[in-house]
């Protein structure tokens, strides 16, 4: 698993997201630079880096909720850039699960969930509601399906849009800081669920600050700083001190307590 | 658990004592110096009979002349109100668009209607556009005795037959120039909404009409709402402009009724309030419909 895909830029099957060459500009500033990475089918890696280091701005190109500007991204075999079809099948792909949930606040949770699923693929409303069940049991609150967005905790509203992210059966899930937003005693029921999908074999990339998440859940750790990718090892190699010099100032920085 | 003390009801004040008779004797006052100058010899009935009057023969009270007026003039705004909803839909989102050209358009069509006095507006729509208009799309040439044309329904949603075209004009008229303050009242709805709704809907791989469609129109028009609803009302009292282009409507019957009858204060002072009592009905029907809608939300 520690395979280093900085060199040489061919595509294996099993390459699920890969990155060559990606820069990003935000007007002077350049958010990311010369970004070269990879995601094999499978693999769960976390992304993490002071705040400003551009780990949002990376995870949100995978899906092109940000464009990047130089550089080529392949997601699940196609290169994503501009044509918004081919685009559309890429988001059909790739999960994704916002640090603001982002529910969709005039829907119930079942409309939510079964949204999606009826309008890009031709599943009937039964189906769609078959399946947006089973996704909800599996993150534990079925029993609210028929209620509001605004009804539910915070923890529970990230447990439903990770449901409405697998309702599309997604090769990827991409997580954005999917706890930063929650009260502290919700964290857990969040993690669980994401630690859950891990185990049944669900490519992630995850940018989090729970560094005990990714000790535990990740194969492999990204470390950013300053728009660049500083460190990528195994998950053992950056817990046991295999790690440069920033990334044991940030580590040091966040786990004082 | 302790009950909250009791809410007094509120009573009038001393102050509040004072401010009323202060502005009653202003008005008593008012009213002492027009009649001491104002040598006028006031006539109801005669006004009045122009809004019904009683018809010996049926024994019963027959609406005239303003009445029909506010018939048409409820008429305008109901058709103007929707066209301008269609017009502001589409410019509103325009208005958002990511194209320049689209963006333009939009920024064209609402900076001309606001920065232009309505009246003008109305002159240059209703000479320069709306003469070719109406023979470009035939309505000049509508069959009076068709079946459906002569029917009570088509009376009940476009009143007389003869003036169609007419009616038309005016409510295209007042379409435009009402469209563009509902491009404007759709664009704030549009972006009123946080840019997670949009990520997140793009996230799934809705497409782009999907995404407007379910996710971010039906939020944004539940936010427009009241705001439409002032507009609706304010259109309503703006419908008073196209008396100019003829439009049989309250304003413009209310000018014949004020000449035949020489009797120009009664005949305003009613048509005033004739005003007055549609718009505050509106106001009030919405602004209750309004907090019914906040307590099922809740």
């Amino acid at each position: 698993m520690t395979d280093k895909p900085a060199t040489g830029h061919k595509l294996d099957a099993d390459t699920l997201i890969s990155f060559q060459g990606v820069c990003k500009w935000f007007g002077h500033f350049q958010a990311l630079q010369d970004i070269n990475l990879s995601v094999n089918q499978g693999e769960r890696v976390v992304v993490c880096g002071p705040s400003g280091s551009g780990k949002s701005t990376m995870i949100r190109c995978v899906n092109q909720l940000e464009n990047h500007q130089r550089g080529t991204i392949h997601v699940c075999g196609r290169e994503v850039y501009g044509n918004m079809k081919q685009l559309e099948q890429v988001r059909r792909e790739v999960g994704m699960v916002f640090q603001s949930f982002n529910l969709f606040p005039h829907m119930s949770i079942l409309q939510n969930v079964t949204l999606a699923p009826m309008r890009n693929t031709k599943l009937s409303a039964a189906e769609a509601s078959d399946t947006a069940l089973h996704y909800l049991e599996r993150v534990q609150i079925a029993d609210q399906a028929s209620k509001f967005p605004s009804q539910l905790s915070g923890g529970q509203q990230q447990r439903v849009a990770i449901a409405r992210a697998l309702a599309m059966k997604p090769r990827v899930m991409l997580f954005d800081e999917p706890t930063s937003a929650l009260d502290p005693e919700m964290i857990n029921e969040v993690l669980d669920v994401m630690s859950e999908l891990a185990s049944d074999g669900m490519t992630m990339m995850v940018v989090t600050h729970e560094m005990g998440f990714a000790r535990k859940v990740a194969d492999r750790v990204v470390f950013m700083d300053e728009g660049r990718v500083e460190e990528n090892c195994s998950t053992e190699e950056f817990f046991t001190g295999g790690r440069g010099e920033r990334a044991e100032a940030f580590l040091s920085k966040i786990l004082q307590h | 658990m302790t009950e909250p003390p009791l809410q007094t009801r509120r009573k009038l004040t001393t102050v509040d004592y004072i401010c009323f008779s202060l502005v009653g004797a202003i008005i008593a006052y008012t009213i002492h110096r027009v009649s001491d100058v104002l040598v006028y010899n006031w006539n109801w009935s005669r006004v009045l009979n122009f809004v019904a009057y009683y018809d010996e023969d049926s024994a019963a009270f027959v609406p005239n002349l303003l009445l029909h007026g506010i018939a048409t003039t409820l008429r305008l705004a109901f058709w103007a109100t929707i066209v301008a909803a269609t017009i502001g839909l589409v410019m509103g989102y325009l208005r958002t668009s990511k194209n320049l050209a689209m963006r333009m358009i939009s920024r064209c069509y609402v900076e001309l209607v606001r920065n232009i006095p309505p009246v003008v507006f109305i002159f240059i729509f209703y000479f320069f556009l709306s003469g070719q208009l109406m023979s470009v799309i035939g309505l000049d040439d509508l069959n009076k005795n068709g079946t459906f044309v002569s029917s009570g329904v088509f009376y009940t949603l476009f009143g007389d037959p003869k003036l169609f075209s007419n009616f038309v004009a005016g409510a295209l008229c007042l379409a435009l120039f009402e469209g563009a303050y509902i491009t404007e009242i759709v664009r704030a709805g549009i972006q009123s909404i946080p840019k997670g709704q949009w990520e997140a809907a793009r996230a799934t791989g809705l497409s782009p009409l999907n995404v407007l469609r379910d996710i971010i129109f039906p939020q944004a028009v539940r936010k427009i709402l009241p705001p439409l609803a002032g507009q609706f009302i304010t259109l309503i009292k703006d419908s008073a402009i196209v008396s100019l282009i003829s439009i049989q409507e309250l304003t413009f019957l209310a000018t014949e009724v004020a000449s035949t009858t020489t009797k120009v204060f009664e005949t305003w002072i009613i048509v005033g309030a004739m005003y007055f009592i549609l718009c505050y009905s509106f106001a009030a029907l919405f602004s209750h419909l309004e907090k019914r809608a906040l307590r099922a939300r809740r």
